[in-house]
């Protein structure tokens, strides 16, 4: 029988299978920070249990680091004493570990392809919902939650019932200025928040082939916006081309006889998928979310939405609580939307591809007076590789902040963050209220479309921007 | 982990769908590293103002609903981040049953991690028990997992679907680490099998 891309990672994964279908599925690689990490490890301590696999283990701090001068250590004494608890934690149970000031340092999901560590067909899994990045990569990618941690860490597997299989096809070719963000916005704008539930989306098309391996990430790291499980990109050459001379990659032979397995990967011709839902890359624009939710989202040509046409009762409160909290009226052209903030970069937007999209749209212009604007790298090797290129003195020319690598101003949980009432166009993956911090109002968008907003001092059609 | 065999309790009604995680627990409340202490927390911007002060209008903090033990909710609760702190304040809180229409993978498996039974009903019933438990106090809705139904105030009854692995793990309060390693000789196996036939799956070091 003709099997998903999906299918064929799922079934060579599977230790041992339940009764009722529920599997003990193996997991090759286990990604660990320190937020959701310290009470998995005070599990084992207290049962007495070890890291049975700390080789296939790598960890990293991200999410609450301060993202400038990390020389003094950090000062917020909470964050402090989650890292160093991390940080007592590899050294106790013998995990690899990149400490903060380690060049290959970064946000969680940059550093796992940067390095090699995320390869085609793997299990890989990370206690953060935006694991789903590593989809890109060709592998099975989920987040899950603390005591999984601890179950992966403890028994290097997972129970799980198995996904549905979800086609999203894209066909031609995206327009000039539309991005895999766009893209994703698009999915997400069409299916929904809760369109993906229960199932992996494997993303496919011409359009999708044409991605480079940056702009794959970027739509995979989406996938849990739509509700899904994970997404996942067949590897091609594209992928086998990223991957070789990475550090933690095979080499030489080891390398050939991968990417022979590698090739039988992809989705057999007839295999079926439980939904297929497809898109003209043609029909998609610049996208920008309007919203408390990523499905709030419509093209940047496009006006907010009038709650008085949505016929359900309970939609049309939702609608009216989503406008009063983002300050916007119906009917109002986006493009008129003026920002406080500019932040680029995140797990679904910081890297090296990200930023020189950025950096092309400021090059010789200034952020608009009365914006702040920052860029966060995905990681120190991000960062460092921008410098060489000579793209922060571009953006800093331009007005930009050029910070340490992190995850910044996604999440609002290290001093980066939105003040009440402040709205931000951000390159970063959740609109919710609060998110970004108390009363932060947050637009998603591409790189691009973010670097010209900070010029405008508004949200603006890149694709316009003269 | 604390069983879940039959609750009788308050249901407070929170009419909203994409209930996300940040909603549940801001990131900010995130720089534990204890699971416990975070009832606090729960839907912090929903029930406090900006000076800390208690929002009176918000459900949870009024009577009889601050002893709330069962949660209604619209589609999509626990959408978002993976963070089980978003389980660890609802439990910490009180509330050991949700029930929505549906709700997202990552928190619906956090749940069974934390003795929570989230219960998948149609919207249409879940409506029905929203109006129960706008009665308030006097109005208690029962979850009987075993029989996998919910009994309303007028003790008619709504069955409802779940895995049969995951009920009769919270059933038991069972540990599912220890029922894991109970499986070693498998996993052991199965390592030296993927080992064999893909030589080349690299190791990580941090040197």
């Amino acid at each position: 029988m003709p099997r998903t891309l999906f299918d064929k990672i799922w079934d060579a994964h599977v230790v041992e299978r339940l009764p009722d279908g529920t599997c003990v599925l193996y997991i090759d690689r286990h990604l660990v920070h320190e937020v959701t990490s310290p009470q998995a490890f005070e599990g084992l301590r207290a049962a007495g249990r070890r890291v049975r696999r700390p080789a296939a283990t790598i960890a990293v701090v991200d999410h609450n680091v301060p993202t400038s001068d990390r020389r003094h250590g950090i000062a917020e004494p909470e964050s402090r004493l989650q890292v160093e608890t991390l940080e007592r934690n590899v050294a106790e149970f013998g995990v690899p570990y990149f400490p903060l000031l380690d060049a290959r340092q970064g946000i969680v999901h940059v550093i796992g392809p940067e390095q090699g560590i995320s390869l085609p067909g793997m299990t890989i899994v990370c206690g953060d919902s935006h694991t789903s990045t590593h989809g890109a990569m060709g592998a099975l990618a989920f987040g899950i939650g603390t005591s999984e941690v601890e179950h992966v860490l403890a028994t290097q597997t997972l129970l799980q019932a198995p996904a549905k299989n979800m086609l999203v096809r894209i066909d031609g070719v995206l327009p000039a200025g539309v991005t895999a963000k766009d893209v994703a916005l698009a999915i997400i704008g069409r299916i929904g928040t809760a369109g993906g539930t229960g199932h992996v989306i494997e993303y496919a098309g011409e359009a999708i082939r044409g991605l480079d391996m940056a702009g794959r990430l970027t739509l995979c790291n989406m996938s849990i916006e739509a509700g899904a499980r994970a997404g996942l990109i067949a590897p091609d050459e594209t992928t086998f081309a990223y991957i070789a001379g990475r550090p933690y990659a095979p080499r030489g032979e080891a390398f050939d006889l991968a990417v022979e397995y590698w090739r039988t990967l992809p989705s057999d011709p007839g295999a079926v998928y439980d939904r297929t839902v497809v898109l003209d890359a043609a029909d998609i624009a610049p996208m920008v979310t309007w919203g408390t939710s990523p499905e709030a989202v419509a093209p940047i040509t496009g006006v907010v939405p009038d709650p008085a046409q949505e016929q359900d009762e309970a939609k049309r409160a939702q609608l009216r609580r989503m406008l009063d909290y983002m300050a916007l009226a119906p009917g109002q052209r986006l493009q008129d939307v003026a920002v406080d903030v500019v932040f680029i970069g995140s797990c679904t937007n910081g890297r090296i591809e990200d930023l020189r999209a950025a950096a092309s749209v400021v090059r010789g212009r200034h952020v608009a007076a009365g914006v702040r604007a920052l860029v966060v790298p995905g990681s120190g090797l991000v960062k460092q590789q921008a410098e060489a290129e000579g793209l922060d003195r571009v953006l800093q020319d331009a007005g930009f902040e050029w910070r340490e690598a992190g995850c910044s101003m996604c999440l609002g949980m290290n001093p980066d963050k939105l003040t009440p009432g402040q709205r931000c166009a951000s390159t970063s993956n959740r609109n919710f209220e609060g998110r970004q911090g108390p009363g932060g109002r947050t637009h998603l968008l591409s790189p691009a479309m973010a670097a010209a907003a900070a010029i405008a001092g508004r949200l603006t059609d890149v694709r316009e921007f003269a | 982990m604390q069983a879940f065999t039959t609750l009788t309790g308050i249901a407070a009604p929170l009419p909203l769908a994409n209930v996300d995680t940040d909603k549940i627990i801001p990131a900010r409340f995130l720089k534990t590293i204890k699971r416990s202490g975070l009832g606090v927390h729960l839907f912090d911007t929903l029930r406090f103002d900006e000076t800390g002060a208690e929002r009176p209008d918000f459900v949870l903090n009024r009577d009889p609903y601050r002893q709330a033990e069962i949660l209604i909710a619209h589609e999509n609760f626990g959408c978002g981040s993976s963070r089980e702190h978003a389980p660890w304040a609802l439990l910490d809180f009180g509330i050991r049953c949700v029930i929505a229409p549906d709700f997202a993978d990552i928190f619906y498996n956090n749940c069974f991690k934390n003795g929570i039974l989230p219960v998948r009903l149609p919207r249409a019933m879940c409506d029905m028990l929203m109006e129960d438990a706008r009665l308030g106090g006097n109005a208690r809705i029962t979850v009987d997992l075993g029989a996998q139904m919910v009994v309303r105030p007028d003790g008619s009854k709504i069955p409802f679907e779940i895995d049969s692995h995951r009920r009769d793990m919270l059933l038991q309060g069972l540990d599912e680490i220890g029922q894991t390693l109970a499986r070693a000789g498998a996993i052991d196996a199965f390592e030296a099998a993927r080992h064999a036939r893909q030589p080349w799956l690299p190791e990580i070091s941090a040197a």
